[in-house]
């Protein structure tokens, strides 16, 4: 191997490196000399906002991590919570934003790579993918190639490594056109006492490398998700890895297999930063030290120094420390499974990492400069200007309607809420036998085999709502989270994260960021839900215009009982609608405003946690006495929309319905406005009064809106007909839309 | 009875058609590993899962058709005795020339993963005997590589021979264009060999045959199955 430390370090190499001045001098200073042209490389990552979290992480100790039900909470590859009966659920939600931009297929191939590595390097099955995607206005040059891409590279490397994709959300606004979001979530289960962690200890046991080879791709991967996008961004493509799904099937097997030994003693994937990340940060965990020898490690191509070993990004590779003598054990095993595999290093009592390079010495660090050696940085905040030419909804520029039909069908076309089956359907999501419910419900369910449980999976946030408000937001994510997993029957257990923001260097995208973790941290002490993992993507920005704020929450809920699943679609004819929840006079950043006016202001509804946890209440009690048919968040498009979807997505017959409603505010704002809390449900006309007996004991407001029947949604506001359309005209409009757009 | 699933490497449904025998129908089943010694002789049916054997590289089932497993499933299947092959183990069959005809890209160019119906096209053979009285199956399809061709004169022997067990079809059987959910010729979704003793077909009768869903559908190919092998009809 040709090696580079001969280059001299001049501040040009270290800007280039994404590091400051400042940081330099930092280095310098705790080495106590200057580190080589590798040791600046290993800094360049390990202290890149992507590895350091070095903006975020004074204000992420706002949030809750902690709880009766938590096996493990921030910090490691991901969150285990408890679920009973002597199972836990290991989840994670992460971003790959950057390079899905880049290179779509493969960034957000990668992104799903990383993830499920993420959940079986803890010795958990993955059983669930879950994505959340935000793409640029629909008519923007750029999309339709972005979305098929994405949706490609998700399809071709879940789809392959076997794990469903069941369920995610997908928006498009222009904020997104020079920034995408990726960002997947993968869930796994694990038996409670057999939970692996990323440690290096046991001086002299060794440490082995399997997986994939080593190749120069991604090299400085975790530095390019670390800044923001400019003209010259197409130039970042060879930063972008290369997924290969079938590999990554086989370390999934063959870790698992693995893991039922007694000698594994600690274990991590490459993911950012590569080998560099998961030898400091193992032997970070442990206290201890790692030697390491580079002429070991599987090689894709030769000629690679040091430094380009150290920071490519090659997918699909672990490491792991074994007992030491069970080194064969674990190279017979890699072997049958026809991995790449090779003892590349020891651990030591030092804690000091030292690589080599045929015996010579290339890097020499101290465990924890590298780990955690990085400022923590409070940066400066500033509530931003725009806010005030944005804060109140202009009415001038909304006459109330005097008919509902254009509007509703408008909305239903519109690509946020159009049915996303052209998605799903490129997704497997019925692999493995545990998907109760379709993608596209409020939430995904999954049956927990060997058990009557089954666990909801929720993923959501506005950001129009968090640019209007970040705090408010952000809150009103983790509320729809909640309420989307109590409408298909289940209690929020945990939650996982991914704080998409611009970039912390400007102070107003750190106000935002700042309101967005207070409110979400707020919202999740009084849900009592821990934080339980997460990942902040920040630099989400082109030539300084920015996302945005996109708090990204997903929710995991559990049923103790699987028959408590509920699904959003009404059943019977003659069953009566009701509607738990107020409904307020509230527009703003509603998407009838955007399609309507195109017009992104005023206040995000209002939320009050309080209601919002007895409207869930009452719907799950109702749930589990078995009373309701149907049950469906009131979100995006309003009631309108969730009346629409309740009547047209069941599987084999949609159903017609008749509302009748007295309302004292704008019909708009009834139907089409976004007030939260609010959960549209039906039931059979004999439990009715059962059913108000208990929303008036309850104290949670409650009333009659209609009857399912017919072919047509019909809506009566004070007795004057708004709405009247065949639902499969409605039907046709809201499954077709999407395809129009982005087919 | 004992039934055996082969795990390539890139399986992904050989723990569901495991999970199906071995925990719904109560068959004895094992794992039969791709490499090394493979002994089948134990075994009255053979299952090849869908999933991404050696990745689909090349082109699916391609790689597999050298694998050791293989050879003796070609035995095995010339000896008289069971394969059944879904998904990919169909294209695997394929591939092998166990059966006739080739499957290639969809015709949409995506993966598609849904559930759709398959008329019945004949009930007698070992894999479809329970599906009497029943026309019309709901069963869920997942690929990317499901478009069956065969030249004409291939399909006038399937034809002829009544080897074509399932087409692509409406809720009410009806077998046109608009149900053909990936351009297979004639909407074929499933065959038999000429000596019916070895089916593929692209739909998962395993992701419909668990009472934890509603649907059961897929239940009718394992219940033929089960029946066939009970009976001797093969034997």
């Amino acid at each position: 191997m040709k090696n580079s430390n001969s280059i001299t370090i001049t501040p040009d190499i270290v800007r280039q490196h994404g590091l400051t001045l400042e940081e330099f001098s930092r280095i310098e200073d705790l080495l106590g000399r200057e580190p080589n042209f590798t040791e600046l490389g290993i800094f360049s990552v390990m202290w890149s906002e992507h590895c350091s979290y070095k903006s975020s992480r004074y204000y992420l100790k706002k949030l809750p991590t902690t709880g009766p039900r938590v096996l493990q909470g921030p910090g490691e590859n991901a969150g285990v919570v408890d679920i009973g009966d002597g199972v836990a659920a290991v989840f994670k939600i992460e971003s790959h934003n950057h390079p899905s931009f880049i290179e779509p297929r493969q960034g957000a191939a990668t992104g799903v790579g990383g993830i499920l590595r993420d959940i079986f390097t803890m010795g958990a099955r993955p059983i669930a993918l879950m994505n959340s995607l935000r793409f640029g206005a629909s008519d923007h040059s750029r999309t339709r190639f972005l979305v098929n891409g994405v949706v490609d590279g998700i399809s071709n490397y879940g789809n392959c490594t076997g794990v469903p994709t069941v369920g995610g959300e997908i928006y498009f606004d222009p904020c997104y056109n020079g920034n995408i979001l990726v960002n997947v979530f993968c869930l796994g289960l694990i038996p409670s006492d057999k939970i692996f962690l990323g440690n290096a200890s046991g001086v002299g046991n060794p440490v082995i490398y399997f997986g994939s080879k080593t190749g120069r791709d991604g090299i400085h991967g975790a530095s390019m998700a670390s800044s923001e996008f400019d003209e010259s961004s197409e130039e970042k493509r060879p930063t972008v890895q290369v997924g290969d799904p079938f590999a990554e099937k086989l370390l999934i097997e063959a870790c698992l297999e693995l893991m039922k030994e007694d000698w594994v003693v600690g274990i991590q994937d490459m993911g950012a930063a590569g080998l560099t990340c998961s030898t400091f940060e193992m032997a970070g965990r442990a206290g201890t030290g790692i030697d390491l020898e580079l002429s070991k490690v599987p090689m894709r191509e030769a000629g690679m120094t040091p430094y380009e070993t150290l920071l490519s990004e090659s997918q699909e590779r672990m490491l792991v420390v074994v007992s030491k003598g069970m080194e064969q054990n674990a190279l017979a095993l890699f072997d049958k499974w026809d991995l790449d595999a090779a003892v590349v290093g020891e651990v030591t009592d030092t804690p000091m990492v030292r690589i080599f390079d045929n015996g010579n010495p290339v890097v020499n660090l101290p465990v924890e400069l590298v780990v955690d050696g990085a400022l923590d940085l409070k940066r400066p905040t500033k509530k931003p200007e725009y806010l005030k030419e944005v804060d109140h909804v202009n009415l001038g520029f909304i006459s109330e309607p005097a008919r509902g039909e254009e509007i509703l069908k408008k909305l239903l076309s519109s690509p946020n809420i159009a049915n996303k089956h052209w998605v799903y359907e490129q997704y497997d999501h019925m692999v493995r036998l545990n998907t109760l419910g379709l993608p596209g419900s409020d939430a995904a369910v999954l049956r927990v085999k060997g058990s009557q449980k089954a666990l909801a999976l929720s993923v959501d946030c506005n950001s129009r709502y968090c640019y209007l408000d970040p705090f408010h937001g952000a809150q009103i994510a983790v509320a729809e989270c909640v309420r989307n997993i109590a409408c298909s029957g289940g209690d929020p257990i945990g939650l996982t994260n991914c704080l998409n923001f611009g970039n912390p260097e400007n102070p107003e995208i750190m106000w935002q960021f700042e309101q967005a973790v207070s409110g979400m941290g707020e919202a999740c002490k009084f849900f009592d839900i821990p934080v339980v993992s997460g990942n902040v993507s920040l630099y989400n920005e082109t030539s300084g215009e920015a996302i945005y704020p996109t708090p990204t929450v997903a929710v995991v809920g559990l049923l103790e009982d699987r028959s408590f699943h509920t699904t959003q679609w009404f059943k019977e004819d003659g069953d009566l609608i009701a509607l738990i929840g107020l409904t307020m006079e509230e527009f703003g950043g509603s998407e009838y405003l955007k399609i309507m006016c195109d017009r992104v202001e005023g206040k995000p509804p209002h939320l009050d946690l309080r209601l919002a946890q007895s409207v869930n209440k009452l719907c799950l009690e109702l749930i589990r006495e078995k009373i309701l048919a149907s049950a469906h968040d009131c979100s995006e498009g309003g009631l309108a929309v969730a009346l629409a979807e309740s009547c047209m997505s069941h599987p084999r017959a949609p159903k017609g319905a008749t509302l009748g409603i007295d309302s004292t505010v704008r019909n708009d704002a009834f139907l089409f406005g976004e007030s939260q809390s609010r959960i549209l449900i039906s039931f059979s006309a004999k439990n009715r009064l059962e059913v108000e007996a208990k929303a008036k004991a309850m104290e949670v407001p409650f009333a009659v809106i209609g009857k399912v029947g017919g072919d047509s949604l019909i809506v009566n506001i004070n007795g004057k007909e708004f709405i009247r359309e065949e639902v499969s005209h409605l039907k046709q409009l809201w499954f077709g839309a999407l395809e129009t757009y982005v087919g | 009875m004992k039934c055996g699933v082969v795990v390539f490497p890139g399986s992904n449904c050989d723990h569901d058609c495991f999970h199906i025998l071995k925990h719904v129908f109560k068959i004895d089943t094992e794992w039969i590993w791709h490499k090394g010694d493979v002994d089948l002789s134990r075994f009255d049916l053979v299952v090849l899962p869908g999933g991404y054997s050696y990745g689909d590289y090349l082109r699916a089932g391609a790689i597999a058709k050298f694998s050791s497993v293989m050879k003796e499933v070609v035995r095995f299947a010339n000896s008289g005795r069971m394969v059944l092959g879904i998904c990919n183990g169909f294209q695997v069959l394929v591939e092998s020339g166990l059966l006739p005809g080739a499957l290639i890209q969809n015709h949409t160019q995506k993966f598609v993963c849904k559930t759709v119906s398959i008329r019945v096209e004949n009930v007698s053979t070992p894999f479809s005997c329970e599906c009497v009285g029943k026309t019309v199956l709901d069963i869920p399809i997942a690929h990317h590589q499901g478009n069956y061709f065969i030249d004409s004169d291939g399909l006038h022997q399937l034809v002829d021979n009544q080897q074509i067990v399932f087409r692509y079809s409406g809720p009410e059987g009806e077998v046109i264009d608009q149900y053909n959910p990936n351009g297979s010729v004639d909407n074929i979704a499933g065959i038999v060999n000429e000596d019916k003793n070895v089916m593929g077909l692209m739909p998962h009768p395993e992701r419909c045959a668990d009472p934890a869903w509603p649907n059961l559908d897929g239940q009718l190919i394992f219940k033929s199955i089960i029946y066939s092998l009970q009976h001797g009809v093969l034997l």
